[in-house]
C-alpha cells in the first residue's frame, strides 16, 4: 500500500488492519515511535497523519493509504529536540518522541495553557511536565530568532 | 576533598545521553531485534490461591517452545532476600497472575492466540493484611519510656492513617531479550539493577550456561519498578532461550505490567502521641502495618525504611515504632521510589496537623518547635550533625510560598494550604552499604577516561552526574569523560540503582577512584599517559565512614550516613460540586547537600512531586478477589499536563562532608512530602480525610460527616450536611 | 455489501474499536473502512437543523463556526473527550454507535432531541436519538445499517455542559450532564445508567416551577448509577444532583 512516509513515497506490504504503530516500528524499521499502552492513553506512539497528531496504536494501516505520515525520524524539530535535551524536558526519554510530535502543532509563542492542552494526551512519568514546558518555550524562542541570530522586536 | 576544583560539578553541563532520546534513535528493549528471535509470553494463574491440577495446551505445537518448572536447571527461585518466590509455579499458587507456563514462537499472533487451559483447586485467599498472621518481617524501634510518658502527657492524640497501593506506570513497560551466545547467555533489558538480574539467573540456571552477562538497554523509567521485578522477566526469557536455542524477547503489554508486577506497599499506620499543651512532642507510639503481597521480595527493607522514618523529622525523647510486613494472596509488592517512607511520613504529617488542630496551633509553628536540629537524636538514637536542615527548609518553604498570607485568605472555603516536613536517609540502611561492598572503576582511553559502574541511567541523570564527578575529581575536561553502558561482563558491581545512593555512594566511590588515578598518572593528562603506557584501570570499593555504628538486632544507631531534608507547601482548590481537588501551586524546598547538576536535580524534585500528586489524589489500585481490576491506563490514572500545578523548587545546599562535593541522596526525598501537604490543605477546608488516594468519592463521604460543610450549589445560608 | 457479505464491523476513527481489538473483546474480525467517505464529514444546515456527518471528528466540531454558534455544548464535550490525538480521530458516529454509557456526546444529543440518520440497502431511517438505544451498548441499528449523520433541531435557551472525569484531561466520565435552560428545560446525563438518561421527571419538576430541590430529588430517583472501577453509585448520585443545582444556578433562562 502506498503512502508518504517522512517525505518519501513508499510502498509497504502489510495487513490492512495492522496497527500503524507496528507497521512503522517493524515493517519500516522506524523504532522512534514508542508503544506505551496500546489504548491511546499515553501518547508515546504519536505521529502526524496529514499534519494532525494521532496515536498510531489506534490507526489501522489501511487508513493511511495515500496519506502523509510523519514520525520523529522525519520531523522538522531540531530546535525542540535540542531544547528537550538541554532543558531536561526529557529524562528517561521514552515519552519524548511522542511529546515532540504533539508539540509540533503549537504556535510560535504558546502560553502555558496552550502547551498543557496540546500535550494533555501525552503522559510523562518522569518530569512533572514543568521542564517540558520550559523546553518548548526555549525552542520557540530559539526558532523566533532571525537568521542573523537576532530576536525580532515584536 | 579540599582542593578539588569544581568545573563541571554544580553546572548544567551538556548531558552524556546525546540526542538519541529526542530523535528516537535511543534503543530501548523493544527497539532491539536479533536474528532468529522468538517472542515470549507468560501464562499466569487466574486464581489468587490454590493448586494447579491440570494444564491443557489447546494449540498446535509446531514452532512453539514451551517451558514449565521442570525445565529449570538450577533452583526454581527468583533469588532476592529470601528464596521463597518460585520462578514458575510447581503446584501451589499464591497470587493471581503468578507465572505458570512460558511459551515462545516466532509469530507473535500465533503466540498470543495460543490457548492454554488450566484447572485449579481453589482455596480461600487471604486478602486482608490486618488479619494476616504470616509475617515477613517484624521490628521494634525503641527510645526512652513511651508508656510512662504517654500516661503523663498533658494531651494524647490518636489516629489511624491509610495509604493505598501505587503502580509505577513507567511509560516503557517491562521488557527483556535473552540471547544465547557461545555457551552462555546475554540478557538485554529495561533494568535498574543488572547485577540483581545476574545473581537471579546464576541461581536459576546453575551449570546449564557457562556465563551470563546482563546488559542494560536505554530504560524508559524505573522508579523502583524495575529494581527486582526484571529478574523474573529475565528468568523467563532465559529459560525460553535456553530451551529453544534462539533469542527470546519478552515485552509486557500495559495490562500485564499493571496487573502482574510489583506495586508500592499499602500501609496502615497508627499513632498515639503525647504532647504538652504548647505543642512539644513528648511520647510517640507508632504502629506500622504493610501489605507485602504473596512473597517476601523486598518487604523487610521497605518496612525497615518506613519504620525508621515513621516518627518524622522531629525530636522526641520517648519513641516506640513497631512494624510488621505481612503476606496476603496478592501479587507481591516491591520497591517504589521512597520505599516505605512516603507511607509512614504521610501518616506522621497528617497526624501532626491533627495535633495542631487539637491544640489550636499553627501547623508550621508546631513543626518548627519539634523539628530535628543538629545535635538532636533520631528515633534510632542517631545524633545529627550540621548537615541537618529541617528548620531551614521549613523557613524557606514558608517564605517562598507566601504561606502566611495564603493561610489567612479563605476564598469562600475553597482554597486550602497545607504543609509537610520530611526527610529521607541517603543510601542503604545501617550496615547495608557495608554488605553491598559496591565497586566502581575508571579506565583510561585514547580520548580520555571511561566510567565503569553498574549504576543505570533511568532518566535521573546517572551518566551525566558520574561524568561530572569524575571530571572534576580527576581534573580533566568533562567532555573527555565517557560512561560505559552497564554490562555485567564489563563493569563492576556498584550495587543497585536505588535508595538514593547513585550520586552519594557510587559517585563517592568514583571520586576516590579518580583521586587514586590522578595519584598514579601524576601530572600527565589521561591521553598522554595512555599514549606512553597504554590503558590503566583503577577500581575502588565502598568505604564505610568510621563513625557509623548500627545494630541490626536492636535497630539502634546511625541508620544512614546522612539525610536529605524537605518541606512542601501545597495550595489546592476544592470544587464543592464535585469534590475534585485541583492542585494550584506546590512549593518544594529540598536540601540535597550539593546539586551536582542543578537542572537534573530540579527535574528529580518536579518529577517526584508529580508522582506524589498522583499518589495523593488520583492513583487508585482497585483490587477484586486479589487481582487489580483497573489495569489499564484508562482506568488507573496518573497526572496529565492539566493535573499538575506550577511547582516552585528551591534547592538548599547544606553539604554532607562524606558525599562527593557534599552531595546527599536526592532521588526519593521529593516524593515523601507532597501527598500529606495536599491532604493537609484539604483538611484545612474542614474535611477530616486520613487516607490516600483522597478521591472525590472519599471526600464526599467525609464531608457528609463534617458539621456545617456547605452542600454544593445551594443558595442561601450554609446547608446542613448528611443528606 | 453489509447485507450480503455477513457480519462486518464498521470502522471509522478506531479510537474505541482498536482498544477493544487490543483487549480481545471484539468478536468480529472483518471490518468495513468508513474513513475515506468524505461526504460523511460534512457540517451543514438542513433547513432549521444542524446536520453533522457521522465522520465529523471532535476536532472538526471544535473548529466549526456553525457548531460553536448552534450547539456550543457539543464543542465543550468534544474538547474534553480526550487529548488532541483522540479528538483528531474520534467521530460522533463512532461515539454514538459504540454506545458507551459514558459517551460524552450522547447527553448532548439526547438533550436536544437529535435525530440519527441511517442508511442501508433498503433506504434511509430517521431515528430519534432518545429511541436509539435498546439497552446497554445496544443500538437499534440493523446489521446492514450505517449511521450517516446526526441532525440537531434548533435549541431554544441556554446550553450547559459539564463532564466530571477521573482527572482533568484524557478521562472517562464519572458523571456527564448536558442541559438546556428554557421554558421547557432539558436535562440528559451519562454514566448514571446503562444508557444515556433523559431526565424527564427532573425536567417536569423544573418546568412546573417546583424548585430545584424537587428536581434534584426527581433526578436522583430516575438514574441508576453503579459502583465500578472508576467511581461509586453514591458519588454519582450525589454529584448528579449537585450538577443539576449548578446548572440551574449558572445557566440563566
Amino acid at each position: 500500500m502506498q503512502f508518504t512516509l517522512n517525505g518519501r513515497e513508499v510502498d509497504v506490504a502489510a495487513h490492512p488492519m495492522r496497527r500503524l504503530l507496528d507497521v512503522l516500528r517493524e515493517d519500516c524499521e522506524l523504532t522512534g515511535t514508542k508503544d506505551g499502552c496500546g489504548e491511546g492513553e499515553c501518547g508515546a506512539c504519536t505521529v502526524l497523519v496529514d499534519g494532525q497528531a494521532v496515536v498510531s496504536c489506534l490507526v489501522p494501516f489501511a487508513q493511511v493509504e495515500s496519506r502523509d505520515v510523519r514520525t520523529i525520524e522525519g520531523a522538522d524539530a531540531q530546535a525542540l529536540q535540542r531544547a528537550f535535551m538541554d532543558q531536561i524536558g526529557a529524562q528517561c526519554g521514552i515519552c519524548t518522541p511522542g511529546m515532540i510530535m504533539a508539540a509540533l502543532s503549537l504556535g510560535p509563542d504558546p502560553t502555558r495553557r496552550q502547551m498543557q492542552e496540546a500535550l494533555a494526551g501525552n503522559l510523562c512519568r518522569c518530569t512533572g511536565y514543568e521542564a517540558i514546558f520550559r523546553a518548548i518555550s526555549a525552542a520557540k524562542r530559539a526558532s523566533r530568532r532571525t537568521p542573523l541570530g537576532v530576536e525580532p522586536i515584536a | 576533598m579540599a582542593s578539588l576544583t569544581e568545573r563541571a560539578v554544580g553546572r548544567n553541563v551538556a548531558r552524556k545521553d546525546g540526542m538519541g532520546k529526542a530523535t528516537g534513535k535511543a534503543l530501548y528493549a523493544d527497539d532491539l531485534a536479533f536474528p532468529g528471535m522468538l517472542y515470549g509470553r507468560t501464562i499466569r494463574s487466574t486464581i489468587p490461591r490454590g493448586r494447579v491440577r491440570a494444564i491443557r495446551r489447546n494449540f498446535h505445537a509446531d514452532g512453539f517452545t514451551v517451558v514449565d518448572f521442570r525445565d529449570i536447571p538450577g533452583k526454581n527461585v527468583i533469588a532476592l532476600i529470601e528464596d521463597d518466590q518460585p520462578c514458575l509455579v510447581e503446584t501451589e499458587v499464591r497470587h493471581f497472575a503468578e507465572p505458570i507456563l512460558l511459551l515462545a514462537h516466532a509469530d507473535r499472533e500465533r503466540l498470543l492466540a495460543a490457548d492454554v487451559d488450566i484447572d485449579y483447586e481453589a482455596d480461600v485467599p487471604l486478602l486482608d493484611p490486618a488479619i494476616s498472621h504470616v509475617v515477613f518481617k517484624q521490628l521494634l524501634i525503641q527510645k526512652g519510656d513511651v508508656d510512662a510518658n504517654l500516661a503523663r502527657a498533658e494531651r494524647v492524640i490518636e489516629g489511624t492513617y491509610r495509604t493505598g497501593a501505587q503502580e509505577h506506570v513507567y511509560i516503557e513497560p517491562n521488557g527483556v531479550i535473552a540471547v544465547p551466545e557461545e555457551g552462555g547467555l546475554a540478557v538485554y533489558g529495561s533494568i535498574q539493577c543488572p547485577y540483581y538480574v545476574h545473581k537471579a539467573l546464576v541461581t536459576l540456571l546453575g551449570n546449564a550456561v557457562k556465563h551470563v552477562r546482563v546488559v542494560q538497554t536505554e530504560t524508559g523509567g524505573g522508579f523502583g519498578g524495575k529494581e527486582e521485578f526484571p529478574s523474573g522477566v529475565a528468568a523467563h526469557a532465559a529459560l525460553l532461550a535456553l530451551k529453544s536455542g534462539r533469542p527470546v524477547k519478552i515485552i509486557y503489554d500495559r495490562t500485564e505490567d499493571m496487573v502482574a508486577t510489583t506495586k508500592r506497599h499499602p500501609s496502615v499506620v497508627r499513632h498515639r502521641t503525647g504532647v504538652t499543651r504548647d505543642g512539644r512532642l513528648v511520647a510517640m507510639d507508632v504502629d506500622v502495618l504493610m501489605d507485602g503481597g504473596a512473597y517476601v521480595t523486598l518487604s523487610p527493607v521497605v518496612l525497615s525504611r518506613g519504620a525508621i522514618h515513621a516518627a518524622g523529622p522531629y525530636r522526641c525523647d520517648h519513641t516506640r515504632i513497631a512494624g510488621r510486613a505481612v503476606m496476603t494472596n496478592t501479587p507481591p509488592n516491591g520497591a517504589f521510589r521512597g520505599f516505605g517512607a512516603p507511607q509512614t511520613q504521610f501518616a506522621m504529617e497528617v497526624h501532626m496537623d491533627r495535633i495542631a488542630e487539637a491544640l489550636g496551633l499553627d501547623p508550621v509553628h508546631l513543626r518548627e518547635i519539634n523539628a530535628l536540629r543538629p545535635g538532636d537524636t533520631t528515633a534510632t538514637g542517631q545524633t545529627l550533625g550540621r548537615d541537618c536542615s529541617a528548620v531551614e527548609t521549613l523557613h524557606q518553604a514558608v517564605a517562598t510560598s507566601g504561606y502566611a498570607e495564603k493561610r489567612a485568605a479563605t476564598d469562600g472555603g475553597r482554597r486550602g494550604v497545607g504543609v509537610s516536613l520530611f526527610y529521607h536517609g541517603s543510601g542503604f540502611t545501617g550496615s547495608g552499604e557495608l554488605r553491598l561492598a559496591s565497586r566502581a572503576a575508571i579506565e583510561l582511553t585514547e580520548r580520555g577516561v571511561r566510567v565503569l559502574t553498574s549504576s543505570t541511567e533511568i532518566g535521573q541523570g546517572t551518566r551525566t552526574m558520574h561524568a561530572q564527578i569524575v571530571a572534576d575529581a580527576l581534573g580533566v575536561p568533562y567532555e573527555s569523560v565517557e560512561v560505559a553502558q552497564p554490562d555485567t561482563s564489563r563493569v563492576p558491581d556498584s550495587g543497585p540503582t536505588v535508595a538514593s545512593r547513585t550520586c552519594m555512594v557510587v559517585g563517592g566511590i568514583l571520586q576516590r577512584a579518580a583521586t587514586e588515578m590522578r595519584r598514579r598518572i601524576g601530572d600527565a593528562s589521561p591521553a598522554e599517559y595512555f599514549r606512553a603506557h597504554g590503558s590503566l584501570r583503577v577500581e575502588a570499593e565502598y568505604e564505610q565512614p568510621e563513625w557509623i555504628h548500627w545494630d541490626d538486632e536492636t535497630y539502634r544507631g546511625d541508620a544512614y550516613a546522612t539525610y536529605g531534608w524537605g518541606c512542601n507547601i501545597a495550595e489546592v482548590e476544592l470544587d464543592p460540586v464535585t469534590f475534585e481537588v485541583r492542585p494550584v501551586r506546590l512549593t518544594a524546598v529540598v536540601d540535597v547537600g550539593k546539586a551536582i547538576h542543578p537542572a537534573l536535580a530540579i527535574g528529580q524534585v518536579e518529577g517526584g512531586t508529580a508522582q506524589a500528586i498522583g499518589y495523593a489524589l488520583l492513583e487508585h489500585v482497585v483490587m477484586r478477589d486479589g487481582a487489580m481490576a483497573n489495569g489499564q491506563l484508562t482506568n488507573y490514572v496518573i497526572p496529565t499536563t492539566l493535573d499538575t500545578p506550577p511547582i516552585d523548587v528551591v534547592l538548599v545546599e547544606n553539604p554532607y562532608p562524606g558525599g562527593p562535593f557534599g552531595a546527599k541522596g536526592l532521588g526519593e526525598l521529593p516524593i515523601d512530602g507532597p501527598a500529606p501537604a495536599i491532604v493537609n490543605a484539604i483538611r484545612s477546608l474542614g474535611i477530616d480525610v486520613r487516607e490516600i488516594p483522597a478521591l472525590p468519592e472519599v471526600l464526599l463521604r467525609e464531608s457528609a460527616r463534617a458539621p456545617g460543610f456547605a452542600v454544593a450549589g445551594q443558595r442561601g445560608p450554609t446547608a446542613t450536611a448528611g443528606r | 455489501m453489509l447485507r450480503d457479505d455477513g457480519p462486518l464491523v464498521p470502522l471509522a476513527g478506531a479510537t474505541d474499536l482498536y482498544v477493544a481489538l487490543n483487549f480481545g473483546t471484539l468478536a468480529g474480525t472483518r471490518f468495513i473502512d468508513l474513513w475515506p467517505l468524505e461526504p460523511l464529514r460534512r457540517i451543514e444546515m438542513r433547513g432549521d437543523a444542524l446536520a453533522l456527518g457521522a465522520l465529523v471528528t471532535y476536532t472538526s466540531l471544535t473548529r466549526s463556526r456553525l457548531v460553536r454558534q448552534r450547539l456550543p455544548m457539543l464543542v465543550d464535550a468534544a474538547r474534553l473527550v480526550g487529548g488532541v490525538q483522540i479528538q483528531n480521530r474520534g467521530t460522533i458516529g463512532g461515539n454514538i454507535a459504540n454506545g458507551s454509557p459514558a459517551g460524552d456526546t450522547l447527553p448532548v444529543f439526547a438533550a436536544v432531541d437529535a435525530v440519527v440518520v441511517t442508511r442501508s440497502a433498503s433506504g434511509e431511517r430517521r431515528i430519534p436519538f432518545v429511541e436509539f438505544y435498546s439497552g446497554y451498548r445496544t443500538t437499534v441499528l440493523r446489521p446492514d445499517e450505517l449511521i450517516v449523520a446526526v441532525e440537531v433541531p434548533a435549541v431554544p435557551g441556554t446550553q450547559w455542559f459539564r463532564k466530571v472525569g477521573t482527572r482533568a484531561a484524557q478521562a472517562i466520565s464519572k458523571v456527564v450532564i448536558a442541559a438546556v435552560r428554557s421554558e421547557s428545560p432539558r436535562v440528559a446525563l451519562g454514566s448514571v445508567g446503562p444508557v444515556v438518561v433523559r431526565a424527564r421527571m427532573a425536567e417536569q419538576a423544573l418546568a412546573a416551577g417546583q424548585g430545584i430541590e424537587a428536581a434534584v430529588a426527581a433526578l436522583q430517583a430516575e438514574i441508576t448509577p453503579i459502583d465500578d472501577v472508576r467511581s461509586t453509585a453514591e458519588y454519582r448520585r450525589a454529584v448528579a444532583g449537585n450538577l443539576l443545582r449548578q446548572f440551574w444556578l449558572q445557566a440563566s433562562g
